[in-house]
């Protein structure tokens, strides 16, 4: 439902991103998006589509890497993955874990293409 | 030519920014800090009112009601003996934000404060991922709502520190069972601190309010 508020955000980082990258273009933009994140991945290609007409990101497209689940379990260390929602270690059993991953909502990198040299004009 | 940049940064760090500010500030004052988050209806309002009416000679308690449209909860709080609450309309927005605790803060009077909760939107998905630099999140459920909640809504079980389980009174109405939604908010959270309430009837508030006394004398320590 957020996922809106979430594009806007993700529009102005890379915007500002954009604009030092000048005359250079930005084409891509690599998304990592936890499965714990709250955040639909398809809803937030479909906000970032809606929201980006306009401006120099008009281009621009989503790659979106979902991360999974992984914790460490505070009694004995463990790492592991969280298969089926059990936050629990495999090992000891222990329910007192710290997520390592699964909760992201990062922008990892962005694609810039150096030959674009219209982009002002644009 | 096309060229990868990494950049490595969090969607929500400017959000993050004012929200470690807030945690500061608050900490600073040794105030204790609670978001409490839930779907529409659950009672949020309900246990502050209550919690009001019990505690207000024994703490200052400033609330924050966020409300996506009416000022309603505000003025229920008010009327519940609240002394220092502000409304945070949304006007629309599905969840509060760092920034809008940040521009209320200059209204408030932080150092006449022992206890500061904000009632977030109701709604257990948004809210989740926006710290809003609160010392936890409570969530609340009501046994109208299901006992599989905390399967369907993993991350805000996931990142509340207690779940109360409110509206005992009504089980005999329901298919809930209190096994069942324990059970399913441990397997995604195993160190919930929880609690079974009727705001109605008052059942098993004494235990919140003694839990809630704790915290912010550990924290004023
Ligand atoms: N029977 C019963 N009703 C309750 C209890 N707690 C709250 N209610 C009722 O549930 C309804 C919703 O309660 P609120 O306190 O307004 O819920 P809320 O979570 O603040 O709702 P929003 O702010 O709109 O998300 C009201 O009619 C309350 O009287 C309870 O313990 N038992
Ligand atoms: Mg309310």
């Amino acid at each position: 439902m957020h996922e809106l508020s979430i594009a806007q955000s993700i529009l102005e980082i890379v915007l500002r991103e954009a604009e030092k990258q000048k005359p250079a273009r930005v084409v891509a933009v690599g998304l990592k998006i936890g499965a714990l994140s709250g955040i639909y991945a398809d809803s937030l290609e479909f906000g970032f589509d809606a929201i980006k007409k306009g401006t120099p990101l008009e281009e621009c497209r989503l790659e979106i890497e979902e991360v999974a689940i992984r914790g460490q379990c505070h009694q004995c260390g463990h790492v592991f993955d969280v298969r089926e929602l059990l936050f629990a270690c495999p090992l000891c059993a222990s329910g007192s874990i710290e997520l390592k991953h699964g909760q992201e909502l990062d922008i990892a990198y962005i694609e810039i293409d150096e030959e674009t040299e219209d982009w002002h004009v644009k | 030519m096309s060229k990868t940049i990494e950049l490595k940064k969090k969607v929500l760090s400017e959000n993050d920014a004012l929200a470690a500010e807030l945690r500061a500030t608050l900490g600073e004052k040794g105030i204790f800090s609670l978001n409490f988050v839930s779907s529409p209806g659950s009672g949020k309002t309900s246990l502050l009112e209550r919690t009001l009416r019990e505690l207000k000679d024994e703490l200052n308690i400033t609330l924050v009601a966020g409300d996506v449209q009416t000022e309603n909860d505000a003025n229920r709080l008010i009327a519940a003996g609240g002394e220092q609450v502000k409304p945070l309309v949304t006007g629309g927005s599905c969840h509060l934000d760092a920034r809008m605790i940040h521009r209320l803060l200059p209204e408030i009077n932080l150092d006449n404060t022992d206890l500061f909760i904000v009632e977030n939107v109701g709604n257990l998905v948004c809210p989740s991922g926006y710290d809003l630099g609160e010392d936890m999140k409570v969530v609340l459920i009501s046994v109208t709502e299901g006992d599989d909640k905390p399967l369907k809504y993993p991350s805000m079980f996931r990142r509340s520190s207690v779940m109360v389980i409110n509206k005992i009174d009504m089980l005999e109405l329901c298919d809930f069972s209190m096994e069942r939604v324990r059970e399913n908010a441990l397997r995604i959270n195993g160190d919930l601190k929880i609690f079974e309430t009727s705001c109605r009837t008052g059942e098993g508030l004494e235990e919140w309010y003694a839990w809630l006394k704790e915290q912010v004398k550990q924290k004023k320590a």
